[in-house]
């Protein structure tokens, strides 16, 4: 018995062996270790402002992101997933960039709303960075100020094809180039 | 006690260091009801205005700073909750080199409300026990809410920047 997984992206997987036999499931490694990865995204809690209400109401009974295995972390060295949820200052970029650093590959982040994506209403700030992706690479921009939790709740299955659609060795072959010396304020220095 | 009268204590107290008083103006809503004093004695009428029982300003609001271009004004916002009574006292000081002794001393939240200040205008304020920037980083250049400030364009290599998607159009 072969079943074609129901997926457009999958070409191979399926599942084998019938009932009292024991079971196989079988497919191409990228495809299984993808599928494993986005079922268990970790999601670094990350909300530095408004949008950070509707990514705790997103994580909360009603849209539940725990359905999809995603729990929320503390610490980046145990997150899969950057979610830039609010403004960000320029005092702020460089605790990002360094909490980023900090994650094991592979990962990825989202600019959640629209100051995560380009600054947003803060456009013209003299304090507020315009946009995340000036110091991290964004896999997905999230519009919205503030995004519904159903809107984040659909980022999140986005992301998710996305994780299933590449490369499994991808991300780990990426280099991210650190950025020279980060200034003073007890911010960690690199050579 | 009304604002004529704390002006008028002010006047008995301090005499010539009392400038000119913004009365409460129902035709000007957006004017701050205060008294300007000279920057020197700012110390001296905060603590008068704290410490005697019939003003009792236990309280500091706020201080808001603003850059005129020929002059930065600071008002200190104070509030009694005793008497519910709302007052500030207005200082003009130098634009080019803004200096002003703390009131940290007096009302301890006073340390924030300065370096805020500090960091938007570069006012400088003698004896405050941690003068650092708080909005902006350590290392930035200039003060952002002066008038002639000019962004740099970028930060640790970071742009200020962003291209307007729309601005083709
Ligand atoms: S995008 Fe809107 S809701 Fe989100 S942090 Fe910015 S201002 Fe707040």
């Amino acid at each position: 018995m072969v079943e074609e997984m129901n997926s457009p992206r999958v070409i191979e997987a399926g599942l084998e062996g019938g009932p009292g036999q024991g079971a196989v499931l079988w497919g191409k490694a990228s495809y299984l270790l993808n599928l494993s990865r986005k079922h268990s995204l970790w999601y670094l809690l990350f909300a530095t402002a408004c949008c950070g209400i509707e990514m705790m109401q997103t994580g909360g009974p009603r849209t539940d992101l725990d359905r999809f295995g995603m729990v929320f972390r503390a610490s980046p060295r145990q997150s899969d997933l950057m979610l830039v949820a609010g403004t960000i200052t320029y005092k702020m970029a460089d605790r990002v960039k360094l909490l980023y650093d900090q994650m094991a590959e592979p990962k990825y982040v989202i600019a959640m709303g629209s100051c995560a994506s380009c600054g947003g209403l803060f456009q013209k700030s003299y304090s507020v960075l315009k946009g995340v992706d000036l110091i991290v690479p964004v896999d997905l921009y999230l519009p919205g100020c503030p995004p519904r939790p159903e809107a984040l709740n659909d980022a999140m299955m986005k992301m998710q094809d996305i994780i299933l659609s590449e490369d499994w060795r991808r991300k780990m072959t990426e280099k991210t180039e650190p950025r020279p010396q980060m200034g003073r304020g007890g911010i960690l220095k690199r050579a | 006690m009304h604002f004529d009268e704390i002006v008028a204590r002010l006047r008995e107290r301090f005499g010539d260091l009392v400038g000119e008083a913004d009365e409460p103006d129902p035709a000007r809503p957006s004017l701050l009801p205060g008294v300007f004093v000279r920057a020197d004695s700012v110390t001296d009428v905060c603590r008068f205005l704290h410490d005697e029982p019939a003003m009792a300003f236990e309280h500091l609001s706020c201080i808001t700073g603003t850059d005129f271009k020929d002059s930065i004004h600071l008002a200190y916002v104070m509030t009694s909750y005793v008497h519910r009574q709302v007052i500030a006292l207005k200082v003009k000081l130098d634009r080019d080199d803004p200096s002003i002794r703390t009131v940290e001393e007096i009302w301890a939240t006073a340390n924030w409300n300065e370096r805020e200040i500090y960091d938007l205008l570069g006012v400088y304020f003698e004896g405050h026990s941690d003068l650092r920037r708080l909005l902006m980083p350590d290392d930035w250049v200039g003060h952002p809410l002066r008038k002639d400030y000019q962004e740099q364009p970028d930060y640790h290599e970071i742009p200020t920047t962003r291209e307007n998607p729309l601005g083709k159009y």
